[in-house]
């Protein structure tokens, strides 16, 4: 690779992209693609690793032995996703350990669905249904992104995925069979979960800047307002299935375009989320620097131990 | 599953119990007999089931609640791995003890409506951790005298204990070579953590006994080849741990002096050495706990008690 001139290894690169093919780590590629690479899936990683802590919460207080298993395996899954993620940001040059630091300092971003509350039980549900249904709307199209090692990785976090969105929706139609008060609890969280899940797909195509880019790219398939309409077409019959109503007066059904209509979301907010300001970023944040700081005595002595077991001083 | 429309077949499904891994793909006592066995005291092996079985419980609530704050991700990975296999043989054990007792009880039931003084763990289990060294040094020790446990409980003239312990060994075997490559580490790692290490086998020794002392429903249980004398697992403890701890550069402590490791009742002016005769009444096979129990219940039951006639 080295002894090619770079326009060469620029026009082997594009020609890659064109045919859909797959991108590797040891390919030659620009150096924006590499960087746009190591932070779309660092965020990835992140968004995984900070998503155990909402529903981590919960484990312990689980109402059923069965529910408390699904649920620990589940944020289990989380941590293994996280894992995958950051081994194929370092097959970029990325290191795991410097990733996590940019994200306890507040560097780089991880999804700001994770930075609302989780009250309820129904929220487990509620999370697994909308937040891991958007997930994987996102994330299906990038089965088949240009870079090898994400879209590998992502085959397999997506079929998890639907694992616990199923899950999800299982637990809230059992609930929607029970108490009154369980309803309720229900409706309450699709009516605070509703629109973050819209917003989980970012701005708006009009305000989304590095869309063509990464679009030419192949590690973006689709727009945000595309893969926003689908998430709502797709939901629409789920909800009236289970039974609960989406917190949307104008959401109907356009037989024109063929699909819903619905309501314009408050970006302010997703705005005020991602700056910081949401009801959980700074408790989100607190923790994860927390685990890391209460952690590294225990990381020093592995590398202690590795260095005295390889003869070396640490 | 399809790539193009991940929502498909969301409500068509009938096999919704089995989604996640450790949830149930299989049932594990599929075509086990579930009579119990002749000559044996259905009473007697609810308790037993429900020693062993609480043992795994309130270990994997502790387990539950270092997940999200481990040190690295594989840990992560690791000690929600082995909290979801203890949940799991809780699962089994409070089904049988159910079964056993022949009240109709549930899991669910044993799990979450029984109050502190019917919990009959040992205090082992229930232990705060103050550091991830303390963690690790209770799971080695849980982990080696349970594997042994169920190595022998796999030849159970019950079916079921027989069962579990069957599968239950593969699990603790993985849970014993975790807890012991992380007490190597630690142990001879650096000054720091071998300090500490050696700080949590220190805090963990004085509750070894009870771990070995036969209650009587034991004793009664072994004699019919149902349960296993815990006295007998105590070489091959000792085994294992001189040698772990050898390897870890860390001192075997002195013996473990409260003999019965029971605990000191409120008010006891005594220390609990010898105090819990088998049977006797003081350790928490006969349902004596510290106050830590009542902040875990309140934990693990709290939810499921507030919402009465609720359906998950």
């Amino acid at each position: 690779m080295s002894d090619r001139i770079p326009a060469e290894a620029e026009r082997v690169f594009t020609t890659t992209i064109e045919k859909d093919q797959r991108v590797e780590p040891r390919d030659w590629m620009p150096d924006g693609y590499r960087k746009t690479m190591i932070r779309q899936i660092a965020q990835h990683a992140h968004s995984e690793i900070i998503g155990m802590q909402p529903e981590g919460a919960w484990i312990t207080r689980a109402p059923s032995l069965r529910r408390k298993a699904i649920l620990l395996a589940k944020v289990q899954d989380e941590a293994g996703h996280g894992l995958y993620l950051y081994s194929a940001a370092e097959t970029l040059g990325a290191d795991r350990g410097d990733l996590t630091r940019r994200l306890i300092e507040g560097r780089q971003k991880y999804s700001s669905i994770f930075n609302y509350p989780t009250l309820t039980f129904a929220d487990v549900g509620v999370i697994g249904w909308l937040v891991d249904g958007a997930a994987i709307c996102n994330q299906v199209p990038l089965c088949r992104s240009s870079f090898g090692p994400y879209a590998r990785a992502m085959i397999r976090i997506c079929k998890e995925e639907s694992f616990h969105q199923r899950q999800g929706y299982e637990l809230l139609m059992t609930m929607m069979r029970g108490t009154e008060a369980q309803r309720e609890m229900v409706q309450d969280a699709v009516d605070r979960w509703w629109w973050p899940s819209l917003m989980m797909f970012g701005p708006p195509d009009a305000e989304s800047p590095n869309t063509a880019q990464s679009m030419a790219w192949k590690i973006k398939r689709h727009t945000n307002d595309e893969l926003r309409q689908r998430f709502v077409d797709m939901s629409v019959p789920q909800a009236e299935a289970l039974g609960v109503t989406l917190p949307d007066p104008d959401l109907r059904w356009n037989a024109d375009r063929g699909h819903h209509d619905f309501g314009e979301i408050d970006w302010t907010e997703l705005k005020r989320v991602i700056s910081g300001d949401g009801p959980m970023n700074a408790e989100r944040l607190a923790h994860r620097r927390r685990a890391d700081e209460d952690g590294a005595w225990v990381r020093e002595a592995a590398a202690a131990h590795a260095a005295k077991r390889q003869g070396v001083p640490a | 599953m399809s790539f193009d429309d991940a929502y498909q077949a969301l409500t068509d499904h009938d096999d919704d119990a089995r989604w996640a891994y450790g949830t149930g793909f299989a049932d594990p006592l599929a075509g086990v007999p579930t009579a119990l066995p002749d000559g044996v005291d259905g009473a007697d092996l609810a308790a037993y089931c429900l020693m062993i079985g609480d043992d795994a419980l309130i270990l994997s609530h502790r387990l539950q609640q270092w997940v999200t704050r481990a040190p690295e991700l594989e840990d992560e990975m690791a000690i929600a791995n082995i909290g979801l296999d203890l949940l799991g043989q809780a699962r089994l054990l409070l089904t049988r003890a159910g079964e056993a007792e022949g009240t109709g009880r549930d899991e669910d039931d044993l799990a979450y409506l029984r109050d502190p003084a019917d919990f009959r763990h040992v205090r082992l289990v229930e232990r705060d951790d103050t550091d991830f060294g303390q963690l690790i040094a209770r799971l080695l020790v849980f982990s080696t005298w349970r594997l042994a446990l169920l190595d022998r409980l796999a030849t159970s003239r019950d079916p079921v204990l027989a069962a579990i312990g069957a599968k239950g060994v593969k699990e603790v075997a993985y849970h014993r070579e975790y807890a012991a490559g992380w007490a190597v580490r630690l142990g001879d790692g650096t000054e720091l953590s071998h300090r500490r290490m050696q700080d949590a086998v220190d805090a963990v020794w004085p509750l070894l006994g009870e771990l070995f002392t036969p209650h009587d429903v034991e004793v009664r249980l072994a004699a019919a080849g149902v349960a296993v004398d815990p006295a007998s697992l105590r070489p091959e403890f000792d085994t294992v741990l001189t040698e772990v701890l050898r390897a870890a550069t860390l001192d075997m402590p002195a013996a473990d002096t409260a003999e019965a490791g029971g605990i000191v009742p409120v008010g006891a002016t005594s220390p609990a050495s010898g105090a819990v005769s088998a049977g006797g009444g003081t350790g928490g096979r006969d349902g004596r706990h510290g106050d830590e129990l009542a902040a875990i219940l309140a934990e693990l039951q709290g939810l499921a008690r507030a919402t009465p006639g609720g359906v998950w």
